[in-house]
């Protein structure tokens, strides 16, 4: 492996990299990519890996097997895509040992789609062009590339943004064109990045940071991990650029300790960055320098923020500090500190190569370009999405998630994870950006997007938010150690059918004070799941403390099961079933619950084939 | 330098740049409620996490909230500290504290004195309409502070007084959420941590999450036993301290009140403990005498810079922190030990009865004094040369529950032979006093000439670390002096590296001294209180008649007829000591702790 020095030396080499180095006749290649994130390894990947390998050389079939990141079909792995020669690529999802069986017989021999293959028919092709809806700029390598393999990243264009901003743009220049780009922080606040980069370079110091914050915490929310784990190249890349434009000769990725397969993807791709100078001294022939360290989150949400994060990288209490002095002025160790997350550098590149007017022209008003959202709940495909802003919850939602599963009707989506807010049926042809989500009650958050139909109770969905909230709290100001604790105990009265209508004026007034009153961004934010819920679902609300009931039927304590005589038939199949001996009944005859013994299981309900169980 | 002009409740002002919302108002007579932030300035102590949140105020043109200690004013700004959204949110905030709080005020050592019982009371608190969980801690009775962690609102102090001031590393933040507190690593008890007892952390908490271990009883009950003969001695610090709960001016010297409300307390002797501070000075102004004439005739094993060692809290840092430089600190016990050692024996002769006989009871400005009378080389046979010690604020209750009117006590004098003190010892209450007294006796033990101006200004003052040469007539002797455990790291850390300039180094561990000690009445953040304490010591030294140690006619007594001379024998037995590499092993065990 040489150095490289120059772009035009980065050039050759791209177009010297063949797909499978080696061999005589690659066009005859069959080419086949795994998608080996965490999610596809969980559900079996390597396992599909190993026998379709074994399988390949068995039969004597030529191909290439790639091992990629993730392609985003969650609700499908493992997934693997087929490329015959002169195809377009097809993916097959829920694939096993019998589906590759299938697909090696039916459809690489001979070209057929076997039966039940289920073939996901909208890939999304990096220039959005197959596919209406998406479009992939953060994730435009995810899936396609081998994330342990820099020539991979190459051949995709990697690292000559970092080429063209050293060799060819001065800092300003490039800060410029991120700063009219118009792109926004993805981590959660949405403060421009061009301005933050600005900031840092014209904060006076004697050294300073970038820090990449790969502290994702959100319940639900993995857009951070599949970036790292499918297209590590990229952060590395921004992260150098980052350095470049602000004056830091060091960069520090922070990431949780739980993210092992990013942990060993990421140092991985920076030792091959090394051997190629990407990484290290003088790069690109130019006198600028620049390394970079990991260092490990112990898994708590609130080092997300950059304050507690700095703390904790500084071997700190990871605890949040009132900014102003913001990082990119006093960071680190007291140096002005960089702090983006990954996807909003995973965007860096693709804006140098492209220019800021291409990026601009992506998205709404004060919102450009695309926003991953980790798409999770009730909704049929579970899965990593990168849309343009401005699309709306509607087309996210039915169109590119298949809408709710098992037919069910949509009750709520809640954005911004613990720190978003709930929206509605009425919010679905909102479009997504930063300023209307806020303006709904809700926030653009990191991109996790939780989908609720209407078995969801929604006071039982705000008080599992703050379950998360009272948890990961530092516990450092008042409003949050104490409050969060406080709204959570009221939660938890009204879903145990002991509140009372003054509970919900106790309620809001708390969680307002909360909003005003706390530290950092988690406490301010940690109030909103209740406060869109009592804005969006208040008569779910009085049912509970006036009616004692749950509409949802979720809330154990508020519902009752009973046995329709007319339906049953004294089959005794739920009296057997039941584990409390709630269930009373001659055989043959209709059944009765006795309420006072009855837990409230449900079993009963699932058991039952007349329908004669019911709940109320 | 810049100005800032801004409205504070309609009200506009001019602040230099920098200028916290919280000290604007400040400025104009508007008092902000404050429970976290304190500033001590003269110790550069501050204690400011913006975290209690009960500070907030409303800026025109701001979505929340902004806590006026930590929002710099800008130009421009509109700022109004009384609104109902402010108002509400105060008041939401202190009934937030107050659902995780016991409520035992009327049990509470520290009712009256409490700043969480005064801001709840001045925002009308009548109901907590947020109750709830609350947290359930052991209380943790150490050898001086008390912990009851279920009484702590994290407000920190202790914590950046312990870590920033002290440099102790005892207290930290520990858990996250509803379950952070403020402990010890690995959530030890105090005795297994690095405390040093200083009782710093027990001074400026707001609540009384730390207190200082109570020994009231005992005294009591000494008091009450017709079978012993009870004596009192006072420190220095005290009298200038303990007038403050009783109306007094802070300062102000209440020594003859102080007398006398010993005797009415029923104490057969009210001694002095200045008597033993006397004493301290020539033996260690001899100590220093001898160490450095073997030093400078190229003793090079002599331990130079000599380290007073009359505070037990510094005592107790070094034998955990550096045990390896025990060997610089002065062998001299110290005044409170000397004393005991003394009244246990030479005074024990003179009334011709067994020492065991004898209850001396100690008031002290400070919480470590209780931890080094209970230290088992401080006793004969079991009995303690100081049976109990007890501090500044016990002494208040003491005489509130006797129902003495301190107030219009007539002023009365010590005992002898054991209450005569010159003004070289009523300075050691003050840092630098301790060294100025020696520096008094020492020269003139040593260039056999009258010293000239008595006062020797050059040593006083609250500078953390000070430095002076004092020409004992042809040998300068440089003398160094730090106050607070962070600033003696500094100059102990110079004597590990061998870079140590001085002769002799004078270290308290209490900020200002003993006036600032942890059991004196609390200053709540006010640092004149500390330099009125100080002020008035001064004066009272300028007033006494004998100012130098070695011309205290009783103290001349004591060697003429029991101990012989400075450094001898005698003296060593009793008033001198060693000490212990307490590096692993901390603490000493107690089971007779009780709550504050």
């Amino acid at each position: 492996m040489n150095v490289v020095k120059t772009l035009d030396d980065l050039i050759c080499l791209r177009d010297s990299l063949d797909v499978f180095p080696g061999s005589d006749h690659p066009a005859e290649l069959v080419e086949i990519k795994i998608s080996m994130a965490t999610c596809g390894i969980a559900a079996g990947a390597k396992e599909v890996n190993r026998y379709l390998a074994a399988l390949l050389e068995r039969e004597q079939i030529p191909a290439g097997i790639v091992q990629t990141g993730c392609m985003g079909y969650c609700y499908a792995e493992p997934t693997i895509e087929v490329t015959l020669p002169g195809s377009e690529p097809v993916v097959f999802g829920y694939v096993n040992n019998a589906r590759v069986d299938d697909i090696v017989t039916h459809y690489i021999r001979q070209g057929i789609m076997p039966e039940d293959a289920v073939w996901i028919k909208d890939r999304i092709q990096t220039d959005g062009d197959a596919s209406p809806r998406q479009l992939h700029i953060a994730l435009r390598n995810c899936g396609h590339i081998d994330p342990e393999n820099i020539d991979d990243y190459i051949r995709a264009d990697g690292y000559l943004a970092l080429g063209k901003a050293l060799t060819q743009m001065t800092p300003d220049e490039a800060i410029n064109a991120i700063a009219d780009s118009g792109l926004r922080g993805r981590g959660g606040g949405g403060f421009p990045t061009g301005l933050k980069w600005q900031i840092t370079r014209r904060a006076e110091g004697s050294r300073k940071y970038v820090v990449c914050n790969a502290d994702e915490g959100d319940p639900g929310a993995f857009m951070d991990r599949s970036i790292l784990e499918g297209d590590p190249h990229t952060v590395i890349e921004a992260m150098v650029i980052n350095g470049y434009c602000t004056g830091a000769d060091k960069g520090v990725i922070y990431i949780r300790a739980e993210y092992p397969l990013a942990v060993e993807r990421l140092k991985v791709a920076m030792r091959q960055a090394k051997a190629y100078g990407f990484l290290g001294e003088r790069i690109f022939g130019t006198d600028f320098s620049f390394d970079i360290e990991i260092r490990y989150g112990a898994g708590a949400f609130v080092c997300g923020e950059e304050t507690a994060l700095i703390h904790s990288m500084e071997g700190e209490r990871g605890e949040a500090s009132v900014k102003p002095p913001f990082p990119s002025e006093k960071g680190y160790k007291g140096f002005p500190t960089n702090v983006n997350n990954v996807e909003t550098y995973a965007n860096i590149p693709a804006i140098i190569l492209k220019g800021a007017d291409w990026f601009s022209a992506i998205g709404t008003g004060k919102s450009k370009g695309t926003k991953v959202f980790a798409l999770a709940g009730k909704i049929n495909k579970v899965g990593l999405v990168e849309v343009p802003m401005g699309t709306t919850l509607r087309e996210v939602i039915f169109e590119i998630g298949g809408g709710i599963k098992d037919g069910k009707k949509f009750k709520a989506v809640q954005t911004g994870g613990p720190s978003g807010g709930c929206l509605t049926e009425k919010h679905l042809d909102l479009p997504i950006d930063y300023d209307n989500l806020l303006a709904a009650g809700s926030m653009m958050g990191s991109g996790g997007m939780i989908v609720m139909d209407e078995d969801d109770c929604m006071v039982a969905m705000a008080q599992f938010y703050l379950d998360f909230s009272v948890e990961e709290s530092c516990g450092k100001c008042t409003p949050c150690r104490i409050g969060n604790k406080r709204l959570h105990e009221i939660l938890q009265k009204i879903t145990s059918g002991v509140g009372e209508e003054s509970d919900l004026e106790r309620l809001r007034n708390l969680a307002m004070v909360i909003k005003d009153t706390a530290l950092c961004g988690l406490g301010q934010t940690s109030p909103n799941p209740v406060l869109s819920t009592m804005d969006n679902f208040y008569d779910e609300y009085i049912a509970h403390v006036r009616d004692r009931a749950c509409p949802a039927r979720r809330c154990r304590k508020l519902t009752r099961y009973f046995i329709d005589p007319e339906k049953c038939t004294g089959c005794t199949l739920c009296s057997r079933a039941c584990s409390v001996d709630a269930i009373k009944g001659e055989r043959k005859a209709p059944h009765v619950i006795d309420p006072i013994l009855c837990v409230r299981c449900g079993t009963c309900f699932d058991k039952c084939r007349f329908g004669a169980v019911y709940v109320h | 330098m810049k100005t800032i002009k801004l409205v504070i409740n309609r009200k506009e002002l001019e602040v230099p740049a920098g200028t916290t919302i919280l000290e604007a108002a400040k400025s104009i007579g508007i008092r902000i409620p404050t429970l976290c932030h304190m500033k001590l300035e003269d110790l550069h102590y501050e204690n400011n996490p913006g975290s209690c949140r009960i500070c907030v105020v409303e800026v025109e043109g701001r979505r929340n909230l902004a806590p006026a200690c930590k929002t710099e004013c800008a130009e421009g700004l509109v700022v109004k500290t009384y609104t109902p959204r402010v108002m509400n949110a105060r008041r939401v905030i202190m009934e937030l504290i107050l659902s995780n709080h016991p409520f035992e005020c009327l049990t509470c050592s520290k009712n009256g004195y409490c700043e969480l019982q005064a801001i709840a009371h001045d925002l009308g608190v009548r109901e907590v309409r947020y109750p709830g969980e609350q947290s359930v801690f052991p209380i943790d009775r150490g050898p001086s502070v008390v912990r009851n962690r279920n009484k702590c609102i994290m407000c920190r102090r202790c914590e950046t007084m312990c870590n920033s001031i002290q440099t102790v590393g005892a207290l930290t933040a520990v858990n996250r959420g509803f379950r952070a507190a403020v402990s010890t690593a690995f959530e030890k008890d105090m005795k297994g941590s690095t405390c040093s007892y200083c009782g710093q952390c027990v001074s400026i908490c707001p609540v009384n999450a730390l207190s200082g271990r109570s020994n009231q009883q005992e005294v009591l009950d000494a008091l009450d036993n017709p079978d012993k003969i009870t004596i009192a001695q006072t420190a220095p610090a005290v009298r200038v301290a303990l007038g403050r709960d009783f109306g007094f001016e802070p300062g102000a010297p209440v020594t003859g009140k102080m007398v006398s409300a010993l005797r009415s307390l029923g104490f057969d002797y009210v001694f002095d403990t200045d008597f033993a501070a006397d004493l301290t000075i020539m033996e260690e102004g001899t100590e220093l005498l001898q160490r450095l004439t073997r030093y400078l005739h190229g003793e090079k094993k002599e331990k130079i810079p000599l380290m007073t060692s009359c505070c037990p809290g510094w005592v107790s840092f070094v034998e955990q922190h550096y045990p390896e430089l025990t060997g610089n600190l002065s062998t001299a016990k110290s005044p409170q030990q000397m004393f005991g050692a003394i009244a246990k024996s030479y005074f024990a002769r003179m009334l011709g009865v067994e020492r065991e006989k004898i209850v001396v009871v100690s008031i002290m400005p400070c919480l470590a004094k209780k931890y080094e009378a209970g230290r088992p080389e401080f006793s004969v046979n079991g009995n303690p040369d100081v049976d109990i010690s007890i501090y500044t604020r016990e002494l208040t209750r003491l005489i509130r529950y006797a129902n003495i009117n301190f107030e219009e006590l007539p002023d009365s004098d010590f005992d002898r032979p054991l209450g005569e003190s010159t003004g070289a010892a009523v300075i050691f209450g003050t840092t630098g006093g301790v060294i100025e007294a020696a520096c008094r006796t020492a020269y003139e033990l040593y260039t056999k000439k009258p010293l000239g101006p008595v006062d020797i200004e050059a040593l006083r003052g609250m500078e953390g670390i000070r430095s002076a040469t004092i020409d004992f007539d042809g040998l300068p002797v440089r003398i160094g002096i730090a106050h607070g455990l962070g600033n003696a790291r500094k100059l102990i850390e110079e004597v590990k590296n061998g870079t140590s300039p001085y002769h002799a180094i004078e270290i308290m561990a209490c900020p200002g001294g003993c006036i600032g000690g942890g059991g004196q009445p609390f200053h709540h953040g006010n640092m004149e209180t500390l330099r009125r304490r100080a002020s008035s010591l001064y004066r009272a030294d300028k007033e006494k008649s004998i100012r130098k140690s070695h011309e205290n006619p009783y103290i001349i007594r004591l060697y003429k007829d029991y101990l012989g001379e400075p450094c001898g024998p005698l003296s060593h037995q009793l008033l001198h000591t060693h000490y212990f590499d307490r590096k692993k092993t901390v603490g000493i065990s107690d089971e007779t702790n009780k709550e504050d």
